[in-house]
């Protein structure tokens, strides 16, 4: 341990004991630009309780912020609102250390803990609005299951108005600063969207029904504490307001036209479908596979209403990258999307059509027939790509007027 | 009786199977589900499930 590493307080009575992790890139196939923190929450109750751990390697830097506030033995309750790795990678060594006299988590968190840990301590279950003691505060607990495992579970602290949300309300940010007012409010708002288009999208339905059961709960919030990011204490109906609008998923007038070229054939129709897109009166974002990541997709396509796929043919299948991408978003479970697909090829040109097939896979309405052409484009080829691109805005902006 | 698959996670339910944990026997046919029955994984309701 060292003392370089302190707590950051949010109450008297409640402090930031997590990691920070500048340097982290590459989160489980999600880029991470920014760097992302690993929370955990330290209650000075008369129990004193520790809120989820950090990622193994971080161990040190998570004791260190605690005994700068009290000795780590003292810790008597330790809570874990979610399983994943990044907050529970360190949980064994810190309960051998530690020593607490309770384990919590969720009903499915006491069993996939056991699963990923392989544990000698007991994991005391609780179930959805069970309260548990700590002397002078009670932790209220709320099931939120498949947000964005099975074992996800709030704990709200009422005697001090915090929710502790796990990565609900989250984002991957690396920063020196704690809260959301100390932050330009443009960067929270980029990276929670990316957050919740990558990990939270496919349980949208489940966040829409979460944001009611809040609304409901008589929950009072002065904090909303997350596992990864800043501490949300001033725009708390903001991001709840925007989690709602993500989640919603209603489309505008923004289509994203994503390729992957090899001699920039598919390139050129790419563009030639951006430029049509453009000016038939859509926001057009045109990225090449090459230098987009899948998570950086994923960020553009959740207000997105139309995805426009394009890939050449290689050796009769799509490209690997378009395969990845396909593959990236079908399990993002996308609605509400329009979409198309095109591709240069030299004798075969499978690709778009194999593209149109997942499209329709994933719900989306499929506009036109797949554009393909052979090695290079011609002009009347790139026509047909703008007038494809005219089309599709044409659509997205009559749909947003019925909407 | 057929299998009904959980829109939000995946699980697949088996009448052969039931749900034990959930208290549901072997042999019970989806329909036949109490209306509160939650997906064993994930807690979504029987509205979320689809034949397979």
């Amino acid at each position: 341990m060292t003392d370089v590493y302190k707590a950051v307080k949010l109450t008297d009575r409640v402090y930031w004991v997590g990691a920070i992790d500048w340097t982290i890139r590459d989160f489980h196939g999600y880029t991470t630009h920014r760097g992302s923190t690993y929370n955990a929450y330290l209650i000075m109750a008369d129990k004193i309780t520790l809120v989820d751990t950090v990622k193994a390697p971080f161990k040190d830097e998570l004791l260190s912020r605690i005994a700068s506030v009290v000795n780590p033995k003292d810790i008597q309750v330790i809570v874990s609102n979610h399983s994943e790795m990044d907050h529970s990678g360190c949980l064994a060594d810190v309960i051998r250390l530690v020593e607490p006299e309770k384990v919590i988590a969720s009903t499915m968190g006491a069993k996939t803990l056991q699963d990923i840990l392989h544990l000698d301590q007991e994991i005391t279950a609780v179930k959805d609005g069970e309260q548990l003691g700590l002397g002078n505060m009670n932790l209220r607990f709320m099931e939120t299951r498949m947000l964005h495992w099975p074992d996800s579970m709030f704990s709200y602290l009422p005697e001090e108005e915090i929710l502790f949300s796990h990565d609900a309300f989250g984002m991957h940010l690396a920063s020196a600063e704690r809260f959301d007012d100390e932050i330009d409010p443009a960067i929270l708002q980029y990276e929670g969207a990316t957050y919740f288009a990558n990990i939270l999208l496919p349980y949208s339905p489940l966040v829409t029904r979460l944001l009611g059961r809040v609304g409901s709960s008589g929950m009072t919030l002065k904090y909303i504490a997350p596992d990864h990011g800043p501490v949300w204490r001033k725009d708390i109906g903001g991001i709840i307001g925007k989690y709602g609008e993500w989640a919603a998923q209603r489309p505008t007038r923004k289509a994203v036209v994503v390729y992957g070229t090899m001699w920039h054939s598919t390139e050129h129709m790419a563009r030639a479908i951006s430029e049509g897109l453009a000016k038939g009166g859509a926001i057009a974002r045109c990225m090449s596979l090459d230098v987009f990541h899948r998570s950086d997709v994923a960020y553009e396509i959740l207000d997105a209403g139309a995805l426009v796929m394009g890939s050449s043919t290689l050796n009769n299948n799509m490209l690997p990258q378009a395969a990845d991408i396909l593959t990236y978003l079908k399990g993002l479970r996308p609605a509400n999307l329009m979409g198309a697909s095109f591709g240069s090829y030299g004798w075969s040109g499978e690709a778009p059509g194999q593209i149109t097939d997942i499209l329709k896979e994933m719900k989306i309405e499929v506009m036109a027939e797949p554009i393909k052409v052979q090695h290079v484009p011609r002009e009347n080829d790139l026509a047909r790509c703008y007038a494809l691109g005219e089309d599709i805005a044409l659509q997205l902006r009559r749909n947003k007027e019925v909407a | 009786m057929g299998k009904y698959v959980c829109n939000i996670c995946g699980y697949v339910y088996d009448p052969a199977e039931g749900d034990p944990d959930g208290g549901i026997a072997p042999g019970t046919a989806f329909a036949d589900l109490p209306d509160d029955w939650i997906c064993p994984i994930c807690g979504s309701g029987k509205d979320e499930f689809v034949p397979e």
